[in-house]
């Protein structure tokens, strides 16, 4: 092998492979073994039962839904930090990683107390008829909160370095403010809102801290599936715990490679669009 | 020319107003009220009652573990994200971008799962478990095993914050050094570690967040025994299970003001040392 | 591999030095010797091998295969930091997080503890270093409250502070303004004659290259083109690739018939027109071109084109309509006026010297079968010049093959 010139090679790569042998790949080995346990059948079985099915479908559709919203919301936010001056600017940027540094327990209660039907903004919305806390959006609502720095943080640096020549040329050339977002500026972001968005529904589908005090967690209606893993284990099925936890790995897996793959394919077009 | 510069007509003034106007009401809304809410409940009925419900036996109890859990699994993180950044800005070689997605695996694992895997693992059916049993060592339902999901919660955040760091300073600094004579920890303790302190901290900062308000994780392999394995955040989820609104909402101030805390220090160093804290990779925290 | 020959104490042995980056050859066998005391240039456009080469000095890098020989012994079995060479990084490298003085300290403080010398004594060498760069006074400062020139000093100063044995210098004045690079390269010039310290530098700057090497070694693609002293290199180019990256050429292409060469009506007298050349170029220099031939003399008409006058020089450039090319002549600013030159005249024009090669076709290693120095058989009246080039020949055509 050629000589390297920096030292501490092979010691730092037996640290760290002895280290994320230990504490990541040993576990996640037990998990897929513990999994397989339950074979084909068991499989079927678990996938089949319509509990099961309801938790999964809450817990990815309702992270696309957050994820989605987020996209949306964290556009808005991320271009108004970035591109408006308003007093209180730097308090309101700093204050977007809240979710990130706020226990998801903390956000759970403090959301619930919030929007529970005898909640602060709760009691209103219940008296026009919207049930927010123990129902979907009440799951979707914490979502959301906990994914929402995702995507204010992966576009902010890439809307600050955008540069406005061509945004000041799109005008020049007779294009409306609207067409000039659409046409202009959007193309170029999409990579990056497609960033920001994998990361927000990759925290959203795992998320358990914040859901499950809002959630309710009435089975088939706002049961997510991390809770329901968290059952089995209460009634010691671990075979079947286990089963869970590797199907919503791969699963949330496979929706990552696609988006990457979107991504990937999005920002070609936008290289194509300069 | 800047004095000739036009203003934009009134429609669009309008415009942004309006647009920044939504965007700080759905900050309010959204982040400050929660914050507020946690306050104001805390200390619905009064002063004494707040103090009274922190100074608890088990309060106290959940606290001393929280930093104890956090005081183990953050060191250990910390040596193992200087090791790992090391190998990631400094050399090349064969999988290292498999050794990337390892590192970066923890993020998108539900918290949960990276619970349950050691619950497979350590406890009474899992694949140690009967070993574990035979000699009298407790892990899952025990402290070891708060430690262990939290280690791999936490495990890709300090070396996420090093690597692009590491990455775009270089290695001219340390080769200077060796070529000065300097030996491989010399060259470590007098050049690398003093060129990413600042971003080790923001690590450590973020890492340290994240160690002591983790919930789904060592919810699963706490066994949520008052007194011995539960942490402040699972406090928080007792108490309030237990209809202790005002005693879940008063461990959760702590939780809270840790946050806020970990923001300012966050927003300072920032301010302060960004460019020797890099373009901080997003995600992940 | 046979035996290397040392031929002085202490010369730096280079040997058959190869080495491949993901398949790419930045150095495709080199070989060079450099002398105790010499200020070696390496120059060469980027991607030669030129830096790859320093590196594999400094330790930074290892070669496939080749050896390095010091003083007869192997080189290449030290490691970086147990070579006693000093090395400026293109970009200096500084130690950020450390003040000056302690950037210069750096390399006697991490000394062993029988070997570093006492906290008074270094603190009296890092004060000689920095007034031998003039930067007494600085000592506290840090690197980002420095200008580049500033920065670079520094950066030689902690080299020098090791007293290596070998200095070595990555585009010493790369990144710095053009009017403190001129300053650096002369107070550099001045610093090793007082040293006398074996130099070695990298650098693409050919102005750079010639006036402050002792010799210079040309790299392109990996390999020496050639070594020799800047006189040699600017005089006497070796190969065609230094022709065209050294100084200005114009570039003719010869025919070879009836035994002869010549460009139209230019012959090259003296010189063997052989066919079994397949192409043969010759290059003549701005300055080799003799303007305002009597008519018995062979040459071409040539129309003037344009006249940039810089300060003591201009620039002709001159249309020859017989061969289809424009040149380019180089004369004294005040011969402009003295000769009565201005756009549109017609004159005569020849060359007084050219180096000429047959290139060869087949085997690409070799650019060219063989080489001429051509001069004319008689010596035209010379156009006066600023700066004047020693002749090369004696009146008579000197043909060499080349080794």
């Amino acid at each position: 092998m050629r000589r390297r010139i920096l030292p501490g090679f092979g010691l730092s790569l037996g640290y760290a492979l002895a280290y994320l042998g230990l504490i990541v790949l040993l576990p996640l080995a037990a998990l897929a073994w513990k999994a397989s346990g339950i074979g084909i059948g068991g499989m079927l079985h678990l996938l089949s039962s319509p509990r099961t099915l309801a938790a999964l479908r809450l817990s990815f559709a309702g992270a696309m839904l957050a994820a989605v919203i987020n996209a949306g919301f964290g556009l808005l936010v991320a271009w108004v930090l970035v591109r408006y001056r308003f007093p209180g600017r730097r308090l309101f940027d700093a204050l977007v990683d809240l979710p990130f540094a706020l226990p998801t327990a903390v956000a759970g209660i403090a959301l619930t107390a919030l929007y529970a039907p005898n909640g602060w903004l709760g009691r209103w919305l219940t008296s026009w008829g919207i049930q927010i806390a123990y129902a979907p959006p009440g799951v979707i609502l914490a979502m959301v909160f906990v994914g929402f720095p995702f995507v204010v943080r992966t576009l902010q640096p890439v809307l600050a370095s955008l540069d406005r020549d061509v945004e000041e040329a799109a005008e020049s050339l007779g294009a409306s403010h609207l067409q000039t977002f659409f046409r202009v500026i959007l193309p170029v972001l999409v990579p990056t809102l497609l960033t920001g968005f994998a990361l927000a529904l990759a925290r959203a589908v795992g998320e358990y801290g914040s859901v499950i005090f809002i959630a309710g967690n009435i089975p088939m209606r706002s049961e997510i599936a991390p809770l329901l893993i968290v059952e089995k284990l209460e009634e010691f099925d671990y075979a079947g715990a286990a089963a869970l936890g590797m199907v919503m790995l791969l699963a949330s897996f496979i929706l990552l490679i696609l988006i990457s793959r979107l991504q990937r394919w999005s920002g070609r077009w936008a290289e194509q669009l300069q | 020319m800047s004095r000739l510069k036009r203003q934009p007509p009134w429609s669009r003034q309008i415009g942004r107003v309006l647009l920044a106007l939504v965007a700080i009401s759905f900050l309010v809304l959204f982040l400050l009220l929660p914050l507020a809410v946690v306050f104001v409940e805390a200390l619905r009925q009064g002063l004494h009652v707040y103090l009274s419900s922190i100074g608890q036996h088990e309060a106290l109890a959940a606290i001393r573990l929280t930093l104890l859990v956090a005081a183990i699994s953050v060191p250990l993180n910390v040596v193992f994200g200087v090791a790992a950044a090391w190998l990631m800005a400094r050399f090349e070689f064969r999988g290292k971008a498999l050794l990337g997605a390892f590192i970066d695996l923890p993020f998108s694992v539900s918290p949960v799962i990276s619970g349950l895997v050691y619950v497979l693992l350590f406890g009474a059916q899992g694949w140690f478990g009967s070993w574990l049993g035979a000699h009298d060592i407790k892990i899952i339902f025990a402290v070891p095993g708060l430690v262990l999901a939290t280690i791999f919660i936490t495990l890709p955040f300090v070396a996420r914050e090093l690597i692009p760091l590491m990455q775009s300073q270089g290695s001219d600094e340390e080769e200077a050094a060796r070529v000065l004579g300097a030996g491989g920890w010399q060259m470590f303790f007098r050049v690398t570690l003093p060129n990413i302190r600042w971003a080790l901290l923001y690590g450590v900062l973020l890492c340290n967040a994240r160690a002591m308000g983790e919930f789904g994780a060592v919810s699963v392999v706490s066994g949520h025994i008052r007194g011995l394995t539960t942490t402040m955040p699972l406090e928080v989820e007792m108490r309030y299970n237990e209809y202790d609104y005002v005693g879940a909402f008063a461990i959760a101030t702590l939780l809270a003001l840790l946050a806020l805390l970990t923001l300012a220090i966050k927003t300072l160093l920032e301010w302060r040392y960004s460019d020797e804290i890099a373009a901080h990779a997003p995600g992940g925290h | 591999m046979p035996p290397v020959a040392i031929e002085t104490a202490m010369t730096l042995q280079l040997s058959h030095l190869s080495r491949r980056f993901t398949g790419i050859p930045a150095l495709d066998d080199v070989s060079l010797a450099i002398a105790p005391g010499e200020f070696l240039a390496l120059l060469g456009s980027s991607g030669s091998g030129k830096t790859t080469l320093l590196r594999i000095l400094a330790g930074l890098d290892y070669p496939d295969a080749g050896t390095v020989q010091l003083d007869g012994r192997d080189f290449l079995a030290a490691e970086a930091r147990e070579r006693k060479v000093g090395l400026v990084f293109q970009h200096y490298a500084l130690f950020r997080h450390l003040t000056v003085a302690e950037n210069v300290a750096f390399g006697l403080r991490v000394r062993a503890r029988k070997s570093r010398p006492s906290n008074a004594d270094i603190n009296r060498r890092v004060e000689q270093l920095l007034k031998r760069v003039q930067l007494d006074g600085y000592g506290r400062r840090y690197p980002a409250q420095l200008s580049g020139g500033q920065r670079q000093r520094v950066a030689l100063a902690r080299a020098l502070a090791v007293e290596p044995s070998l200095l070595l210098l990555d585009e010493p004045f790369g990144a710095l303004d053009a009017q403190v690079r001129v300053a650096l390269r002369r107070w550099l010039r001045e610093l090793h004659e007082e040293l006398r310290l074996t130099t070695v530098f990298v650098t693409h700057d050919q102005e750079e290259a010639l006036e402050l090497a002792d010799r210079i070694a040309v790299m392109n693609h990996g390999h020496i083109e050639q070594v020799g002293t800047p006189e040699v290199i600017y005089q006497q180019p070796a190969t065609p690739f230094v022709c065209e990256f050294i100084g200005k050429m114009n570039k003719l292409a010869v025919t070879c018939a009836d035994g002869r060469m010549s460009v139209g009506d230019w012959v090259l007298e003296g010189l063997p027109g052989n066919d079994r050349h397949a192409k043969v170029v010759a290059y003549v220099r701005p300055e080799h071109l003799s303007l305002g031939l009597p008519e018995t003399r062979p040459g071409w008409t040539a129309r003037l084109r344009h006249v940039y006058l810089a300060g003591s020089v201009a620039h002709l450039e001159l249309h020859i309509p017989a061969i289809g090319q424009t040149l380019e002549a180089d004369v004294g600013g005040e011969d402009v006026a003295r000769l009565g030159l201005q756009v549109g005249t017609e004159l005569r024009v020849a060359p007084r010297s050219a180096v000429v090669f047959a290139l060869g076709e087949s085997d690409a290693r070799l650019p060219f079968e063989e080489r001429w120095f051509w001069q004319a058989p008689d010596a035209v009246p010379p156009v006066p010049r600023a700066t004047s080039v020693a002749s090369i020949g004696e009146g008579r055509a000197r043909a060499g093959r080349c080794s």
